[in-house]
């Protein structure tokens, strides 16, 4: 691109291409962008221009008792299924690394199979065998729902990670008379860490942001800021779901960065190696 | 370096290749079994029962046992012997006496419609045992006791299994005499949701190839340095909640929204536009939130196309537009095909964004798996759409799998 002597036809292509670029960044972050604004509006109608700017509807949120709670149990569950689907689906991926095993593909398939099954599958066999267990409707039942849907994206990204690493550091750290643990420990861990964190950071957001699941698992004691905004969108669009949305947005972009700089530490990591 | 000859020779010395000792199979085993167990019991197990619910049948038999055994031999062709009449009151009288009643008449009447006001009816007004002609009085209390429909439709529910539910869902149904025939027009209505989401799901596929192949085409053949920031551009909405994403198209395109206040104040329309609950939302918003899914297999693959076969195409006198379609198309192949797997699998189980920008005629399988589950409660039905989901996305996958040489799209 960019040639020197690049003829008329190709400049017109490479104007058209920038253009269409252009607009499709435009459709991408518009209608993120154009939310924003209206959550400090000092009006109550979700249209420009703002008649003055205020944080009412901030205020609204967090003195209000049907977003505040629903904060609070997306925080529990998404931290809870966090940890859990980290330490699984970190095991998992490194014991996936290790050898081979019988039936490894279809077990590999089975670990997988939550990032492809519709969730709206999940979500009704889930609330079928879950309130033949007496947990629907609770915490823990949502918390385990949530936790199977976010491992697979810790053995991925964990996986991922692995892919780089060198086996023969293991031989060395064992050769030198450190135990499964220590290897596992001082070797191994420092290595995939990048992994580990930008998988616990999907796994959380998978959670936060999931709502089929959270509309069929949870009562009203249960309900996620997900399953909240849902109830709000479809009935009655308010400027307080844009107060919401935008710190959600705010949030979602803090943890893109996060998982960016995890990855290119990864990068280093590894080349580092080489 | 990975494959420099300092390295092939330490690997002969140490051998890391081999087969691992029995040790180490044990260790990854044992690793992996915790995770493999969860998702057995909170995933695996769950989703395989409800589906086996799709072809389980087990309400009618102990019911109905006395009559299935009178049925036995029957060829359907006229109606059953007096003993299956006989047989039939007494076990509607029993089922009544034990409350069983109620899910038998609910199963016989998934399969026909009326079912359980006639065994309800009936029941009411059971002729007195011993009675002179069983037969004469059951058909004088309700003519369907006179059709072979209603007695094919107790000896079709037997279980243990039927493939009721399933032939429903593609508007099917088994006559009296057990052969596949079309529903009634009026219960027809499985075909058109499922071709409506093939067809929402292909419409979604197309517009993501249309707007994501020039933009990865732009952004694989400029420096990394440009590229990486738009990027990660593209990678804020990938990130950004869904219903965040939803509720923002709401906001634009509500009649009192965003776009139709700019369009009524600059004078461009005097009427606002009906841009939501349609399908035109419904493109949109499904288009926005998987259009990330096809720019990032596009981009990922045309960077990896040899920037030295376009200029030798070139240098050989072919002009930019050959080079393109002859040299950079096929090479591109791929791409195209991972990306539009991977949104096309992933539009076929949208159930939130429909839900909430679409209207009535724009509801996909999804909706209709969740309104069997919860409103109706007719888990059979629900079960069988979800079969169908299942197995169409399964397959998918695996073509999507051998495409993509068992890779997953990069995430973050």
């Amino acid at each position: 691109m960019g040639e020197p002597n690049a003829t008329t036809g190709q400049r017109i292509v490479r104007l058209w291409l920038w253009l269409h670029l252009a607009l499709v960044l435009v459709f991408l972050l518009a209608p993120i962008v154009a939310i924003a604004p209206l959550s400090f509006s000092a009006g109550s109608f979700l249209q420009y221009p703002l008649p003055g700017l205020s944080l009412r509807w901030y205020v609204d949120f967090f003195t209000s008792g049907f977003w505040l709670p629903a904060l609070g149990n997306s925080m529990v569950v998404a931290i809870a299924a966090t940890i859990l689907a980290t330490v699984l689906g970190t095991l998992a991926a490194i014991g996936l690394w290790l050898a081979p095993f019988p039936a490894k593909g279809i077990v590999t398939a089975a670990l997988l199979a939550p990032m492809v099954v519709p969730i709206i599958v999940v979500a009704v066999g889930v609330y079928f065998a879950f309130a033949a267990a007496g947990i629907a409707n609770s915490h823990f039942g949502l918390i385990l729902a949530h936790t199977a849907l976010g491992a697979p994206f810790v053995v991925v990204t964990v996986q991922a990670t692995l892919a780089g690493f060198d086996r023969t550091l293991m031989r060395a750290g064992a050769s030198l008379g450190a135990g499964p643990w220590t290897v596992f420990r001082r070797v191994m861990l420092p290595l995939v860490l990048p992994g580990v964190a930008s998988g616990a950071l999907f796994a959380f957001a998978t959670s936060f942001d999931e709502v089929v699941v959270a509309f069929f698992l949870t009562g009203p004691g249960q309900r996620t800021l997900p399953r909240q905004m849902f109830a709000g969108i479809n009935e009655n669009i308010s400027l307080t779901i844009a107060a919401a949305a935008t710190m959600l947005v705010l949030m979602s972009v803090a943890m893109m960065a996060a998982v960016e700089y995890l990855r290119r530490r990864g990068e280093r990591l590894r080349r580092g190696r080489a | 370096m990975p494959g420099s000859p300092a390295d092939v020779r330490l690997r002969g010395l140490i051998d890391t290749r081999g087969a691992p000792p029995d040790p180490a199979r044990w260790r990854a085993a044992a690793l992996v079994a915790p995770l493999f167990l969860f998702l057995a019991a909170t995933f695996l197990a769950p989703i395989g029962a409800m589906m086996w619910r799709a072809v389980g049948d087990g309400e009618v038999a102990p019911v109905f046992a006395r009559t299935l055994s009178a049925l036995d031999g029957w060829d359907g062709r006229a109606l059953p012997a007096d003993a299956a009449y006989a047989a039939v009151v007494a076990d509607i009288r029993q089922a009544r006496a034990d409350g069983t009643l109620a899910s038998a008449a609910t199963r016989l009447n998934y399969d026909v419609n009326g079912y359980r006001s006639l065994l309800f009816s009936t029941a009411r007004r059971l002729p007195a045992d011993g009675a002179a002609d069983v037969r004469q009085a059951l058909i004088a209390l309700n003519p369907l006791w006179g059709e072979r429909e209603t007695w094919a439709a107790i000896r079709r529910a037997a279980g243990p299994v039927t493939d009721l539910y399933l032939l429903a869902a593609l508007d099917l149904r088994r006559d009296a005499e057990g052969s596949v025939a079309s529903a009634p027009a009026d219960q027809s209505v499985f075909r058109t949701v499922l071709f409506r989401t093939l067809w929402i799901a292909s419409v979604v596929t197309a517009i993501c190839l249309a707007l994501g192949y020039p933009a990865a085409y732009l952004l694989a053949r400029l420096p990394e340095k440009t590229a990486n920031p738009l990027l990660i551009l593209i990678l804020v909405p990938f990130w950004t909640s869904l219903l965040v994403r939803t509720a923002a198209w709401v906001v634009l395109l509500q009649r009192e929204g965003v776009i139709n206040a700019f369009l009524l104040g600059t004078g461009m329309t005097a009427e606002p536009l009906p841009m939501i609950y349609n399908r035109f939302a419904v493109y949109v918003a499904m288009v926005h939130i998987l259009l990330p899914f096809m720019i990032l297999p596009l981009y990922s693959v045309m960077r990896g196309i040899p920037a030295a076969h376009m200029r030798a195409a070139a240098s050989l006198g072919a002009r930019p537009f050959t080079v393109f379609r002859r040299v950079f198309l096929p090479q591109s192949a791929a791409g195209v095909a991972a990306g539009s797997l991977l949104v096309f699998i992933q539009a076929i189980g949208y159930y939130v964004t429909p839900a909430l920008v679409g209207g009535a005629d724009d509801q996909m399988v999804s909706y209709f798996i969740a309104f069997y589950a919860s409103r109706t409660i007719n888990w059979g039905m629900a079960a069988a759409l979800s079969i169908l989901l299942v197995a169409a996305t399964a397959a998918l996958f695996l073509v999507y799998r051998r495409l993509a040489g068992g890779q997953m799209p990069r995430l973050g």
